[in-house]
């Protein structure tokens, strides 16, 4: 178990590098072999030379390719500074990056709005694992009967109806209609109540479109689980029917639950961009749609970073909790 | 052995329906029906047998005779858990230790598996749930029927069968998991579980199929052991006649969902009396026999079980079909008739077969055309 934890922290350290190799390679190597400068497209259109001059030794654009890349790896964990002949600033420790445009380090920038995306990712997680996984078993379970193929028709329309379809609609209906809820975002330090009440139409909204996945993904895992050898073995054992269900065949279920959840999760930490849009929440979706509306390069390339570690860390979480799970992971 | 009612020329050797069991395992004219988009599939057509405490009865015939199907049937594994799926349809009876099961609360036949009748399935990797450890399986099986046994007890229980049945190191192997034993050591500790609560009746569902032939032989020496140890009944399912003549007191060959032949083993092996067995004996590879000589086999493949064809379902297969059939017409389906040349075995066991030739006919063919072959 503990070589296996090694070795998973070894591989993410591993697909960080690549990470960020990858994304500065888009960003800043492409370029200079395209032709475009990086300097005009940090600066925005309507900068005049002298500025796009001084951006330009800021980022170190003369220097050697490798020696960029050096110095923005360097300044993640130790922070650096863009100095023109003119003036300096300063970006600390963590500095993914430093926005010409407002004239601010990223790394404040994306923390602020770390937490309204984790907030809307993890509470539209919970009811949509909750919701998708009853609806699968159960509908497992009841094959066949009105019951499976109302649940299955339900899930196919989440499926198939966009976010931006379904958001402006239970906005239409809930919040401007009904009145039920409303409010700006606030965060869950300042008051839990409202925190809860501005996030309860987005996460369902979230959540019906992946609980609708969840569940066709349920039951047809459920259904081949329940052919399985051991279980007609733990039947034969004379274990109750919610034993046999409940323990023996849900453990297996959860197996590819978890591996699809892992990647949702850490795609949704990233920004789920429509919903943010839809519901005017400030997080890290809705500044990755301003960054590129307003060209500005160095956030979108500080949310690219953050999506990526964040799927990389939500896959590194579901590893350690197959070993958990399926003691043929752990021991091998 | 089988203590059979007098011969009924309707349904073979079976008491009447209702009447009180006339052995300790008593089977009569079971059907086991699946109900699928392309009709009706007879796995199981009016199967009836009994066995005793003691005994070991070898239920043998091809993939799709039923043999399978037929032991579900007997553990109540057909009508649990069926979520969605056509619902089997089963009749008849079975009499286990007095009591008839097809007509008890499925509850009540549902704390007898396990406790009173337990099961050795084929593949012991897949038969056993790969996320728990042996030990946790075992004490599972322990638990559900002792509830008051408390955890150390079981697990000191489960710790005792995994020696008894050969593991090494019982005490460390307990908490394995299923994919860090051995085929051969799985499928001890598949034994070990259904031993734990000393069950009456023990199936065993092709319980060697899936080892190596050097295991195989372990395994089988384990359960003939273990039977005499614990003096349960034992019905033992197999393709493989080499298996049943290890193990089996007394054998029931299956074709099409149906009896063919039935005996004391050595009766059968010595004198058979159906072509079906014949195939089967014909088929079976020997050490002992020169390799230039060719292996009989039975030609074509086994009846649907939607259309089985009306007679005798073997007689597409059967290469003495054109034989005039002795005293029924070849249109009706031939039931089992008592085999009367035939000694009894020891403990007074009846011969059975169920063939349109007359029994002289058949008597003439085996000695003369088929046990010289083999």
């Amino acid at each position: 178990m503990f070589a296996y934890i090694v070795r998973r922290l070894f591989a993410v350290i591993v697909m960080l590098l690549v990470v960020i190799l990858v994304t500065f390679g888009i960003f800043f190597a492409i370029p200079k072999f395209t032709g475009s400068d990086p300097a005009l497209m940090y600066v925005g259109k309507q900068a005049d030379p002298a500025a796009i001059e001084g951006i330009r030794q800021k980022l170190g654009l003369g220097e050697p390719i490798l020696e960029q890349f050096w110095n923005f790896v360097r300044g993640i964990f130790a922070g650096r500074d863009y100095a023109s002949a003119n003036d300096s600033v300063h970006c600390p420790a963590p500095c993914f990056g430093y926005s010409f445009r407002h004239e601010s380090p990223i790394w404040p920038e994306l923390t602020s709005r770390l937490p309204v995306t984790l907030s809307l990712a993890g509470g539209a997680c919970v009811l949509w694992v909750t919701g998708g996984v009853l609806t699968g078993v159960v509908s497992a379970l009841k094959r066949g009967t009105v019951w499976d193929r109302t649940a299955m028709t339900v899930a196919l329309s989440g499926v198939s109806l966009p976010i931006y379809f379904t958001a402006l609609l239970s906005l239409a209906v809930f919040k401007y209609k009904l009145g039920w809820v409303g409010g700006e975002y606030t965060s869950f330090g300042d008051d839990p109540g409202s925190w809860f009440g501005g996030l309860i139409l987005p996460w369902v909204t979230l959540a019906f479109l992946y609980a609708a996945m969840y569940a066709r993904l349920t039951r047809a895992t459920m259904l081949e689980v329940l052919g399985e050898d051991y279980i007609r073995t733990a039947r034969a054992k004379g274990l109750a029917e919610p034993v046999v269900i409940g323990k023996h065949a849900m453990r297996s279920t959860m197996t590819p639950i978890l591996t699809v959840l892992g990647m949702d999760l850490g795609a949704l930490v990233g920004g789920a961009i429509l919903t943010e849009t839809a519901f005017s929440l400030p997080g890290l979706g809705q500044a990755a749609v301003a960054a590129i509306n307003e060209r500005d390069l160095p956030m979108i390339l500080g949310v690219t970073l953050i999506t990526a570690s964040a799927v990389v860390f939500a896959n590194l979480v579901v590893d350690l909790l197959y070993a958990v799970i399926d003691p043929r992971v752990r021991l091998s | 052995m089988t203590t059979a009612a007098a011969p009924s020329p309707a349904s073979g050797p079976a008491s009447g329906p209702g009447e009180p069991p006339t052995a300790f395992l008593d089977v009569r004219d079971l059907r086991i029906h699946f109900p699928t988009d392309d009709g009706l599939v007879k796995s199981v057509d009016g199967l009836s047998f009994q066995l005793e405490k003691g005994r070991t009865l070898g239920i043998v015939g091809e993939s799709g005779s039923g043999k399978s199907v037929t032991s579900l049937g007997i553990m109540g594994l057909h009508t649990v858990g069926q979520y969605g799926r056509g619902k089997a349809r089963i009749s008849g009876e079975i009499w286990l230790d007095g009591k008839e099961l097809m007509s008890a609360d499925p509850d009540e036949v549902r704390r007898l598996r396990g406790r009173e009748m337990a099961m050795i399935f084929q593949d012991p990797l897949s038969a056993m749930h790969p996320y728990f450890t042996i030990g946790h399986q075992i004490v599972e099986a322990y638990r559900v029927h002792h509830s008051d046994a408390g955890k150390k007890t079981a697990r000191k229980r489960a710790v005792e069968l995994l020696d008894r049945v050969g593991i090494p190191q019982p005490d460390r192997r307990v908490d394995d998991y299923p994919h860090q034993f051995s085929g051969g050591m799985r499928q001890r500790a598949m034994i070990a579980m259904a031993l734990v609560n000393n069950p009456e009746l023990l199936i065993a569902d092709e319980p060697t199929t899936a080892l190596d032939v050097t295991v195989q032989a372990q395994i089988l020496d384990l359960i003939r052991d273990l039977q005499k140890e614990f003096g349960s009944a034992v019905i033992v399912i197999t393709h493989d006649l080499g298996v049943v003549a290890e193990l089996a007191d007394d054998i029931l060959v299956m074709y099409g969902g149906r009896c063919v032949e039935r005996g004391p083993a050595e009766q059968l092996f010595s004198a058979p009396r159906h072509p079906y067995t014949w195939g089967l004996l014909g088929s079976m590879p020997r050490i002992d026999r020169e390799q230039t000589e060719r292996l009989i086999p039975v030609k074509g493949s086994p009846p649907s079980l939607i259309n089985i064809p009306s007679g005798c379902a073997f007689n597409p297969r059967c290469p003495y079909a054109d034989v005039p059939a002795g005293g029924i017409t070849r249109t009706e389906r031939p039931e089992l008739r008592l085999v009367t040349g035939a000694a009894g075995g020891p403990g007074g066991g009846q011969h059975w077969s169920a063939c349109h030739m007359a029994e002289e006919e058949r008597t003439r063919i085996w000695t003369e055309e088929i046990a010289p072959k083999l």
